[in-house]
């Protein structure tokens, strides 16, 4: 199962919404993951394929195993489904 | 559960930067009785520490802090800005919504962010939104969405 992390700086507010607008769209596409919400430092200590997160944070997360993934909008669907398209869609 | 009513919805606030933001959200909900004063204080603090990133699309920003720096009660509060400031994003600056977040460690918060995942997801509603000049008129849109 791929697992994916939705990281924010406090793992409370923003990862959340950020986490169901990625379920949503691997929902949509019928993939099975297992996405999880978390905070940018627990994030370092944490096994995942990807994380997906906001420009800001990307930066302290590159050192990451997982391909990080950058999404600005996290309220545009569009946006959320062309990440998971060019990186989750094999 | 608390979520953009009359007294924690302000319109065309006037403030000059970042932190006069967070604090006009956050001070909304210290007014409800929804959050302690030490909330405010944690809001500006984790953005002095992790930067803008709750600036979570354009012209919006989400400010937050941890249940245990002073939540009360699950609740979300909106300030909309007479003239957007800058918070340092590097994709979605400047800022014109202002919601602030009071976190709760119940099942409520994760009722309340669905519900503004929902509002704010449809671009429409971003747009009246920022248009609004009168609570009435916010009042509709989260209305339309229930």
């Amino acid at each position: 199962m791929i697992k994916v992390l939705a990281v924010c700086g406090l793992g409370q507010g923003t990862s959340l919404i950020l986490k169901m607008n990625i379920e949503q769209a691997l929902a949509d596409r019928g993939i099975g993951a297992d996405v999880e919400h978390t905070d940018v430092s627990s994030a370092s200590n944490m096994d995942a394929d990807y994380i997906i997160t906001g420009t800001e944070l990307a930066e302290s997360l590159t050192d990451h195993q997982a391909k990080v993934l950058i999404v600005n909008n996290y309220f545009d669907m569009d946006e959320i489904n062309k990440v998971i398209d060019e990186n989750l869609v094999n | 559960m608390r979520f953009l009513e009359e007294s924690i919805v302000k319109v065309g606030v006037e403030v000059s930067n970042a932190y006069e933001a967070i604090e006009a959200a956050g001070n909304l909900l210290v007014e409800g009785e929804l959050i302690e004063e030490s909330y405010v204080k944690a809001m500006k603090d984790a953005y002095k520490e992790n930067g803008p990133y709750f600036v979570l699309a354009p012209h919006i920003a989400i400010p937050h802090a941890r249940p245990e720096d002073g939540g009360k009660e699950a609740s979300v509060s909106l300030v909309q800005l007479k003239n957007p400031v800058e918070f340092g994003h590097s994709a979605n600056d400047p800022v014109q919504l202002v919601f602030g977040l009071g976190a709760s460690s119940s099942e409520e918060h994760l009722t309340l962010l669905r519900k503004l995942t929902m509002l704010l997801n449809d671009s429409g509603n971003v747009e009246k939104l920022t248009a609004a000049e009168t609570y009435e008129e916010i009042k509709k849109i989260v209305e339309m969405e229930r």
